[in-house]
């Protein structure tokens, strides 16, 4: 056995303290043959300190393109050649989504736009949407609009946005490389911000973009300073008309070092499934994750691109025995 | 297909439907590309985890909106499909 995994069996599973960025990097560094322990430990964690349930969200775009921001892996910034065009979902449609997300057993439908930041308009479509949606269906509702000011914390929190989504997407000294129209700074200042409030914080970002393995380490130690609710963990899917777009998907054995690695990092946090996974992993690799530390997913389609039917993940996790998290739980 | 040239509805309200550019569509609706031009194995590959962006018939770039389940895609010229 390694010695990191030793270390991180006393230090992480009996005592529920994360492995610091060195940790982490030595897991990311493990040969293959030590993988499977790896991914074993991580699950164990995971069992101990969240416990067996799986959260299950929806997501869905209230404001799809047209962004302002150059995010290199992001088919909706309007700086890019991307075929996708802007539009805005409706209300009815926005409640009809949340709708289909509910009957699957999920507990969180996230309500996402391409911006910068919300403006007006797009403040006053959030706040008629989620009191719709609170209205009409049993799910908790969480946002993620961009950057946001005191003032616009403040209104989602008296919107009843019970989590606020804005990743980092990568570590501080790689951001620079994947977005040059505002700072990792700026963002985490949002997050800030948004922890104060009292909303949940959900952050995360993408792997594949670039990063050497030294800067997935940074970025988990990161995470975990911030210490969020919930971390939703991507795969690059490159995007056409992107600068990214050309890049390769992170290999199937180093997406799920990497989740074990930011399971041990993270002991207590929601590590979310998200997208990529269907090209990065597959079904084999995706059912590997989920008994490697993950214990959340989102399920159904993602902002722009399509992922396995919500039956297909829900099945999965039947046949795992791990139960989905009822929304009773969450409140 | 339609030809009707009043615009579309909303997303998410149309009743129109304007039916997948399938086999024998001019132009590929993933690229945008003619579709008898190149080998667009990796289109059709790439089209199972995401919606179309172009339309098949005239190859118009789409107002696509990704749904939970389903997506719904509208050219101008041609209307709605959904999936």
């Amino acid at each position: 056995m390694p010695e990191i995994l030793d270390q991180a069996r006393t230090q992480v599973l009996e005592n529920g303290v994360g492995l610091d960025e060195a940790g982490v990097l030595a897991v990311l560094n493990l040969p293959d043959e030590h993988l499977p322990a790896a991914l074993q430990l991580a699950h164990e964690v995971r069992m101990r300190w969240c416990g067996p349930e799986v959260e299950v969200e929806g997501i869905v775009s209230l404001k799809t393109g047209g962004c302002p921001e150059d995010c290199h892996f992001c088919s909706q910034s309007g700086l890019f050649t991307s075929p996708v065009r802007a539009v805005w979902l409706d209300i009815p449609s926005l409640v009809e989504a949340a709708k289909q997300t509910a009957k699957t057993g999920a507990t969180e439908f996230c309500i996402v736009a391409a911006v910068r930041g919300p403006d007006d308009r797009l403040m006053r479509q959030l706040r008629e949407g989620v009191a719709a949606i609170r209205a009409e269906v049993d799910i908790q509702v969480a946002a993620s609009v961009g950057m946001l000011t005191q003032e616009q914390v403040d209104e989602l929190v008296e919107m009843g946005v019970h989590r606020y989504n804005h990743n980092l997407e990568t570590c501080r000294s790689y951001f620079p490389n994947v977005v040059t129209t505002h700072s990792w700074e700026e963002r985490w200042e949002t997050l800030r911000m948004v922890r104060e409030s009292g909303m949940e914080v959900c952050c995360g970002g993408i792997l594949g973009l670039g990063e050497s393995v030294e800067q997935r380490a940074e970025f988990a130690a990161q995470l975990a300073e911030l210490d969020p609710h919930e971390v939703p963990l991507n795969f690059l899917n490159p995007r056409p008309g992107t600068p990214l777009g050309d890049r390769s998907v992170v290999e199937g054995k180093d997406a799920l070092r990497a989740i074990a690695a930011f399971r041990l990092a993270m002991p207590r946090t929601i590590l979310r499934y998200a997208g990529g996974r269907e090209l990065t992993l597959g079904d084999l690799g995706t059912r590997d994750g989920l008994l490697g530390g993950i214990n959340a997913v989102i399920v159904g389609n993602y902002l722009t691109t399509l992922g396995r039917p919500a039956t297909t993940d829900l099945e999965l996790l039947q046949d795992l025995k791990m139960p989905v998290k009822a929304l009773s739980e969450t409140l | 297909m339609s030809g009707d040239t009043t615009g579309p509805a909303p997303l998410g309200t149309s009743t129109r439907f304007g039916g997948p550019a399938g086999a024998g569509a001019p132009w590929c609706d993933r690229c945008g590309t003619p579709a008898d031009e190149e080998d667009h194995t990796a289109c059709r590959a790439a089209r199972q985890l995401e919606p179309p962006r172009y339309c098949g018939h005239c190859r118009r770039r789409m107002k696509v909106q990704v749904l939970p389940v389903g997506w719904a895609a509208v050219c101008v010229e041609h209307g709605e499909t959904r999936a």
